[in-house]
């Protein structure tokens, strides 16, 4: 691992660790979500605190997906609330939106818009969501892309481009709304063994930053390096949530621990 | 499936598919006696053409000559050309007319050029018709001619583009509306979809022509606007199904994109989703385009001088040009024909395009 070259800057993500401050970026207070009759979340508790990087795991139909669709309310809860920001999500349809610009998502199957460039993807919700002039938001896209490294891919479509470069440019059309929270839904899943790393890399350097995020994903290497807090959900529950060498070395639950061995085999 | 591909690509020479045909053909005695018969009533049919069009037919001289031969008379189309085109718009008028088909047939064959399509080209749909109905009444210039004397070619186009730009923008909000989840307007929409497509297109036109007045006592409606108004509601109809086809289609993480952005309802319809959508449809755009063109003629029925009975009305007159119904009904054919041939042929080209593209 010494000679990683992410090494050096797995030091600088650890000392930009803040302690948790008073109000927290995002507050899950007694969560519930039911799929009709299926229990998809049950009774979530759980406060992510400004600068804090969480990563969700567990085995797959345990609600980890659902958690934090549900920040965005791209799914709806029934019971409890959700905070973001202290703002609590209602059905408020301009809550909704103010909220959606201020947290930025990064799917599984990268969902991007497959009839504009690479910099229209970008520029598009600066102008149409914020209001920004055409200009600076493809000047603000520009600046973006040359961060994830595919500057050079700016006037391409998305076709054009590989899983990992798609899922990069995702990525900065995600930051082109300055969000102040990344939620990362299985970004690395869809994608060729091979390109894993740039997009993890491309999550390390913006955790290095200080970004909030909340992050779902089966990189146990990227959770440990990365993570201040690991939550592991089973069956819509939180079963366990706190420091990453703790839950890899020791992990108190019996269901946690199969979960890692399997993993590992 | 590689192996598909690899027989794709070498195919064989056209000579070596003649002779792999023909040996299908004469396979077994069964065959090669329903081929030489078939091949003889085609030839026998393409002899009676080749003689009423050529043979027989009556190439220049007047209406006398025509009278003494069998065959197509040629005369009677040159010198009824105008009638049929234009039909009876006033004779020292008929640039209104000349440069309203320029103008629509322009559009038209803009909007056949991918890489024309814009905003700019939506509006043109919207203004050039407009333009046409100032041009060919002869509102704000000119001696106005009244809708009852618009006819022939430039009044089936027109009636044409009206109705297909004039249903996209019912079609979209209906397939909106039926794609949302507010119960009320879901249902309204279904109930005028369904309704519209389930009376026949003559229907439509007698109950917008006939019925409609009937509700308000005194009312009067202008034919052009009975018309299009039938034919807008009618085209919709299809249109709103077709579209909501190509929404249907879109993954749903498009949606979900958009408004993971902090994009709108509105916005994600406008900026996302339609224009993936159409673009998917366009192949069944084209068609349902074809099928309106086909139908017009319809309108004649209550009373629209369109292209095919222009060429009707030029054939009546009997003391002049005796007997020549079949030409102008052969030359009538040939035109929608071959309207709808270069289209159909431009569709199946532009289905291969977006399909290589990648975006379709």
């Amino acid at each position: 691992m010494a000679d990683h070259p992410l090494s050096h800057r797995t030091e600088t993500v650890r000392d930009a660790r803040r302690p948790p401050r008073a109000a927290p970026a995002i507050e899950f207070a007694g969560v519930h979500k039911w799929y009709g009759a299926f229990h998809v979340l049950r009774d979530i508790r759980l406060a992510v605190h400004p600068g804090e990087r969480v990563v969700v795991c567990g085995p797959s139909g345990s609600g980890k997906s659902t958690l934090i669709r549900c920040v965005n309310r791209l799914e709806e809860h029934q019971k409890g609330a959700i905070r973001v920001h202290g703002v609590e999500l209602s059905a408020s349809s301009r809550e909704i939106d103010r909220v959606r610009r201020e947290v930025g998502m990064v799917f599984q199957q990268f969902n991007l818009f497959p009839h504009l460039t690479v910099l229209q993807n970008c520029a598009l919700a600066p102008v149409w969501a914020e209001g920004v002039k055409r200009r600076e938001a493809e000047d603000r896209a520009h600046a973006l892309l040359a961060k994830v490294k595919i500057a050079d891919q700016a006037h391409k479509y998305p076709s054009e481009l590989s899983g990992g470069q798609q899922q990069r440019v995702a990525i900065a059309r995600a930051l082109c709304m300055n969000p102040k929270i990344m939620l990362f839904d299985e970004p690395t899943s869809a994608l060729d063994p091979e390109m894993v790393k740039e997009v993890l890399d491309t999550m390390t350097a913006l955790a290095s930053e200080g970004m909030t995020m909340i992050v779902v994903t089966h990189e146990m290497g990227f959770a440990r390096r990365v993570a201040d807090k690991v939550v592991f959900m089973d069956n819509g529950e939180v079963v366990e949530a706190g420091d990453p060498e703790e839950f890899f070395t020791a992990p108190r639950h019996e269901r946690a621990r199969q979960f890692l061995s399997r993993l590992l085999h | 499936m590689t192996i598909l591909l690899e027989d794709a690509r070498l195919a064989p020479p056209k000579a070596e598919r003649w002779r792999a045909a023909a040996a299908d053909l004469f396979s077994s005695p069964v065959n090669a006696v329903v081929t030489v018969v078939v091949a003889g009533l085609i030839a026998a049919a393409l002899w009676r053409f080749a003689r009423w069009a050529v043979v027989d037919a009556a190439w220049s001289g007047g209406a006398e000559t025509c009278r003494q031969r069998s065959g197509a008379c040629w005369p009677f189309v040159a010198s009824n050309a105008q009638l049929m085109v234009f039909g009876v718009y006033p004779q020292d008028l008929l640039w209104r007319p000349a440069v309203s088909l320029a103008l629509m047939a322009g559009v038209i064959a803009a909007s056949m050029i991918p890489r024309l399509w814009s905003a700019t080209l939506a509006l043109a749909w919207g203004l050039v018709p407009a333009a046409v109905c100032i041009l060919l009444s002869g509102t704000f210039f000119g001696r106005p001619v009244s809708t009852n004397e618009w006819g022939g070619l430039p009044l089936t186009l027109l009636v044409w583009m009206i109705a297909f730009a004039g249903a996209f923008v019912v079609a979209i909000p209906l397939a909106l509306a039926r794609r949302s989840n507010m119960g009320g307007l879901r249902t309204a929409a279904i109930i005028v979809i369904e309704l519209v497509r389930g009376v026949p297109m003559l229907v439509a036109l007698y109950v917008s022509r006939f019925i409609v007045p009937m509700t308000a006592p005194g009312l009067e409606i202008n034919l052009f606007v009975s018309v299009e108004t039938a034919l807008i509601l009618f085209v919709a109809s299809y249109l709103a199904e077709i579209v909501r086809a190509g929404l249907q289609a879109l993954p749903r993480g498009q949606t979900e994109a958009a408004n993971a952005l902090g994009l709108g309802y509105w916005r994600t319809t406008q900026l996302i989703l339609l224009p993936q959508a159409l673009r998917a449809v366009i192949p069944a755009l084209v068609n349902l385009g074809i099928g309106v063109l086909l139908s017009t003629p319809l309108v004649a029925v209550i009373g629209m001088t369109d292209f095919l009975s222009a060429v009707r009305e030029a054939a009546s007159h009997e003391q002049d040009w005796p007997g020549c119904y079949t030409t102008a009904y052969f030359v009538a054919g040939l035109v929608f024909f071959s309207i709808c041939f270069i289209a159909s042929r431009y569709s199946r080209w532009l289905e291969r395009r977006l399909r290589a593209a990648g975006h379709g």
